[in-house]
């Protein structure tokens, strides 16, 4: 699996607006929402049920970045936004430190193993230096794109 | 390889366990594996058939994205390899992370 089979390149943040988790989450589900990802009426309980699963266990693995995700019959398969924040953004991540780059993914409620694929191929980039170095630069939408089409082309960096 | 054994002995236990829940390794269940194995001093990898990882690293063992019905191979090295791989074994195949197994019968292959 590839990111351009489930990262919507519409709901691309080169650099979030929000300084806290809860904000960067709301943030990323809305570009997913406004690029008509969602379908209708669901993006409220979307942001809500994502903050919820992020209380219960943080997404923030290390390393600056973190991977917010949730399920919701909203979706058929899996779509994932990908946002950057520049200042940091508390996480109350594993390592304590702060999430420069934040992968957000909602997945359907009937489909484990198609969740598990995407998360495969999102930490098997997420977990070379390299990539996580390009994305967390990645200045623009268009930079972000063109870095996760690269990693589909070429997934050892 | 019996416990009493001077501890600087190199003890090595493998195991092939298979992934019983219905949602497979995915987040939750494989930090707890991680939260698991961190507690033991042996070093403990984990493979399926494309990948060997570190099984106290959140990121790697997220990698595996093991679903229902796969198997993996834990293998620990070190002083209390045998108590770790026992610990991990129940919480796979016993507990299956305390989460629910699949309604039908998952006959995926191998």
């Amino acid at each position: 699996m590839g990111f351009a089979e489930f990262v919507c390149f519409d709901a691309l943040i080169p650099e979030l607006q929000a300084e806290d988790r809860d904000g960067a989450i709301a943030e990323l589900v809305t570009a997913l929402d406004k690029a008509g990802r969602l379908g209708k009426g669901n993006r409220e309980a979307i942001i809500k049920d994502m903050i919820k699963r992020e209380k219960e266990a943080s997404t923030g693995m290390g390393k600056g970045i973190a991977v917010p995700h949730v399920k919701h019959k909203a979706v058929k398969n899996v779509v994932a936004a990908v946002g950057n924040s520049s200042d940091g953004i508390d996480f109350s991540s594993l390592d304590k430190q702060p999430v420069y780059s934040v992968i957000l993914l909602v997945s359907p409620t009937d489909n484990p193993d198609g969740h598990l694929q995407a998360m495969e191929h999102v930490f098997k980039l997420l977990q070379q230096e390299k990539f996580r170095k390009f994305l967390r630069q990645s200045q623009t939408a268009e930079q972000i794109e063109g870095l996760l089409r690269e990693a589909d082309e070429n997934p050892q960096f | 390889m019996q416990t009493g054994q001077d501890s600087t002995e190199k003890v090595v236990y493998e195991i092939s366990v298979e992934i019983k829940n219905a949602d497979g390794l995915h987040m939750r269940p494989a930090m707890q594996f991680v939260d698991l194995t961190s507690q033991f001093e042996s070093d403990i990898t984990v493979s399926n058939d494309e990948n060997n990882v570190d099984g106290k690293s959140i990121m790697q063992m997220s990698m595996l994205a093991a679903t229902c019905g796969t198997k993996l191979k834990i293998r620990a090295e070190g002083p209390d390899a045998k108590e770790a791989i026992e610990a991990l074994r129940e919480l796979v195949e016993e507990k299956h992370f305390d989460e629910p197994k699949p309604k039908k019968k998952n006959r995926k292959a191998e």
